[in-house]
């Protein structure tokens, strides 16, 4: 992957970063839970989606049951490679709630259980 | 809404920790763990810990998990298991999932413990069943008693992937190799040479090309890298394995923390997004601490301490603690911890290439890139030394903070010294009583002890034996070299089992004499 | 070939509960009340604990504590049951899991 010399922030959006160029791994699933591919998720950098947040809503990976817990550390590498910086400097996802895969009728049911 | 003092998230062994410390202190605490058992994977590491007495070294891990749970319960502590955090919100208010219902709790303090994810790599076939994180055959094999597989290639050489190579073996399965994208072994060297000694080869610079199969793994291919991770075209090696472990490191699980408002970094020492923490493990958010892996990922001894001081701090904060008790076991913690962080593993050496140990002895380059210490660069170390009768040869050639060598020998022939990290060296004054307690307190089974000369011709070498089918005595066989390779015929002379030695078995087993200072391993015919 | 140990060098035996009868994909089979369901399962040799929604790939157990959600399955007539976390029950009903539903991929229905 070749590296942008011209990228230092994530802000600087005047520095274009080279054209997707297809790649051999391109169908290898980097998202389990929504079977979401490299390719689509490198195609999505070169659109313009730079942060975890926008290629989650935009391909819903990190979206599934498991809410990311395998896949956001890979996505975040594959749009810091996209992008020639370091993965650091890629805003991590939101926290929220709820932190496991929790259905409905739990969520509805608030109660008052004795835990002592 | 129900209130408490103090919620702690995650009964590992820092959630534990902290419970314990605060409950002795008067806090009213609660510990939640999504988990139906506590422990956190302490229960799964049945290696003998690493570490001075005051980190409980020697000891397996799992009983350790045992002691603090049996502490727990003495010091009052509500473990509340089934028990999912969804979220903390506003002014401390934690919202868990407790079966099928929600619960609010207030608290006025709280320590985040969450522990750590494993990490992943992708490659052609990785979400074909039969690919598992090397946590998964853990809990497959020490907790449930399930073979992971039969015939297991393990990728990565951290400690993790060296620690459950070797419990696959013991476990009964074949090792059919450790790969590792990085050209030297990433763990402690003793973690690789015991699995190496049993004739499990390590290929460092390769990585999995493939992992090959329709609904399930049949084998795998491997192939070298060059320095930018590229595939080397020609140097694939192909096995036949059902099972494909990966153990490529761990990141804190602290999106709780996160969520909380605490300030984050993106912090690649401490393995990921961490907490910004003080020496105490409190957050940028008053009364929120953190401790353990969720902080920055280190071994389960240092999450311990690390835990005993969040809640110390924690109690201090509440008002707990007066100023007049509260120095002196806050620097008993700060010393154990110090210790732990010290030598070439330390956290700030990590990515560092350490040629040296802190003795100015050149470190083996064999054992970091092929798993064992070679013939020819044994003898340079202080614990390899020669004299006539029954003596400890010591197979330790890295400053790693461990020293229950020192202690275990009841006549003071091994010394480490002040600093735990330094490598043990041998006292030529006192004598060896073949006690055998130093080769079983090693946690990383680099003791032997050889009688060099037998006066019959042959050699006498006893070692750490921790597998099934133990051979009974008489049994012939071969003596493996330390590169795993059959290097004499040897027979088993001596058994030798006791409590101290907590199901490490000392074999004796007989060589020719030209062998003494090469075989270390026995396999029967 | 079962995959079970008996006796371990270090942990010598392991703590189970009572022997209880299951069905996986209408087969009887047996496991210990109380161990994960994926545990039964996989020492009964089964790999394939569903086929995923898009590309009707085969999954099965990856983290095995709870995390991965690799391994859920049809438990009871509910989908998306954790297996790795969710213990095993006397007459416990368990089917893989297509997609979200019980029903195999048309490609697949020979091989169930």
């Amino acid at each position: 992957m070749s590296k942008n010399k011209g990228l230092t922030s994530l802000n600087d959006r005047s520095a274009a970063i080279p054209p997707f160029v297809p790649a051999a791994d391109d169908d290898r699933i980097i998202c389990r839970c929504e079977e979401v591919t490299k390719g689509e998720i490198r195609k999505a950098v070169h659109a313009g989606l730079w942060t975890l947040t926008e290629i989650r809503r935009y391909l819903r990976c990190g979206m599934g049951l498991c809410q990311g817990q395998t896949c956001a550390k890979l996505v975040k590498g594959i749009i810091a490679r996209e992008l020639g910086v370091s993965p650091a400097l890629i805003e991590p996802a939101t926290s929220r709630s709820p932190m496991r895969p929790t259905e409905m009728e739990v969520i509805a049911n608030e109660s008052e259980v004795d835990f002592k | 809404m129900k209130r408490v003092d103090l919620i702690v998230i995650g009964a590992g062994p820092a959630g534990l920790s902290a419970a314990i410390e605060a409950s002795s202190r008067g806090l009213s605490t609660v510990v939640f763990d999504e988990n139906a058992r506590p422990g956190g994977q302490l229960f799964k590491q049945i290696h003998k810990f690493f570490g001075s007495k005051e980190h409980k070294a020697k000891i397996r891990g799992f009983r350790i998990g045992q002691t603090l749970l049996d502490e727990a319960g003495k010091a009052g502590v509500d473990v509340v298991l089934n028990a999912t955090v969804m979220g903390i919100y506003m002014e401390k208010e934690v919202v868990v999932r407790i079966g099928k219902a929600i619960e609010h709790i207030k608290a006025d303090a709280i320590i985040v413990a969450t522990g750590a994810s494993e990490n992943m790599v992708t490659f052609k076939g990785w979400t074909l069943p039969g690919v598992i994180g090397a946590g998964a055959a853990q809990t497959m094999m020490n907790l449930h008693g399930i073979k992971p597989g039969s015939r297991i290639l393990m990728l990565g050489t951290g400690n993790v992937g060296l620690v459950v190579s070797f419990q696959l073996l013991q476990a009964g399965c074949e090792v059919v190799a450790l790969a590792d994208a990085a050209p030297s072994i990433g763990g402690y060297g003793v973690h690789a040479a015991k699995v190496a000694r049993t004739g499990v080869p390590f290929y460092l610079s390769h990585t999995i090309v493939e992992a090959e199969g329709t609904d399930h793994v049949t084998g795998v291919t491997i192939a070298e890298v060059d320095h930018s991770f590229n595939f080397i075209p020609g140097t694939e090696k192909h096995f036949d394995v059902d099972t494909i472990c990966v153990a490529v490191g761990l990141s804190p699980m602290s999106q709780l923390l996160k969520m909380a408002g605490c300030k984050m970094e993106d912090n690649p020492k401490r393995g990921g997004q961490v907490p910004i923490i003080d020496e105490h493990g409190a957050t940028s958010v008053p009364g929120i601490f953190a401790a353990g892996d969720v902080a920055g990922i280190e071994e389960a001894s240092s999450a311990m301490i690390e835990g005993r001081q969040a809640g110390l701090y924690a109690s201090e904060y509440l008002g707990y603690i007066q100023d007049d008790t509260f120095g002196e076991g806050e620097a008993d913690l700060d010393a154990a911890l110090s210790g732990l962080r010290q030598g070439m593993f330390a956290p700030g050496n990590k990515g560092k290439v350490i040629e040296k140990t802190d003795e100015g002895i050149p470190v083996s380059t064999s054992l970091l890139h092929h798993g064992f210490v070679a013939d020819d660069e044994i003898e340079r170390f202080p614990g390899v030394t020669h004299r006539s009768g029954v003596h400890p040869v010591i197979e330790c050639t890295q400053n790693i903070p461990c020293n229950p060598c020192q202690d275990a020998c009841p006549k003071k022939c091994i010394e480490v010294g002040e600093h735990i990290t330094a490598l043990p060296h041998i006292n030529e004054d006192n004598p060896c009583i073949n006690c055998g307690m130093c080769v079983a307190s090693c946690p990383g089974q680099a003791i032997f002890l050889i009688d060099e000369d037998c006066g019959d011709g042959t050699a006498e070498i006893t070692l750490p034996y921790e597998f099934l089918p133990v051979p009974e005595e008489g049994t012939a066989g071969t003596a493996l070299s330390r590169d795993g390779n059959p290097v004499c015929p040897a027979t088993v002379v001596k058994l030798r089992t006791s409590k101290a030695f907590d199901q490490t078995v000392l074999l004796t087993m007989k060589v020719p004499k030209a062998c003494a200072m090469q075989a270390r391993f026995f396999k029967a015919n | 070939m079962s995959t079970r140990l008996t006796t371990h060098p270090i942990l010598g035996t392991y703590e189970k509960g009572p022997k209880v009868n299951f069905t996986y994909d209408g087969k009887p089979m047996t496991g210990y009340e109380g161990e994960p369901i994926a545990m039964a399962l996989k020492a009964a040799g089964v790999m394939v604990h569903r086929y995923t929604s898009k590309k009707h790939n085969p999954r099965g157990i990856f983290c095995a504590i709870g995390r991965c959600t690799d391994c859920v399955m049809i438990v009871d007539g509910k989908p998306n049951v954790r297996t790795c976390m969710t213990p095993l029950k006397a007459g416990m009903t368990i089917q893989t899991q297509y997609g979200v539903s019980a029903e195999p991929f048309p490609e697949l229905e020979e091989k169930a």
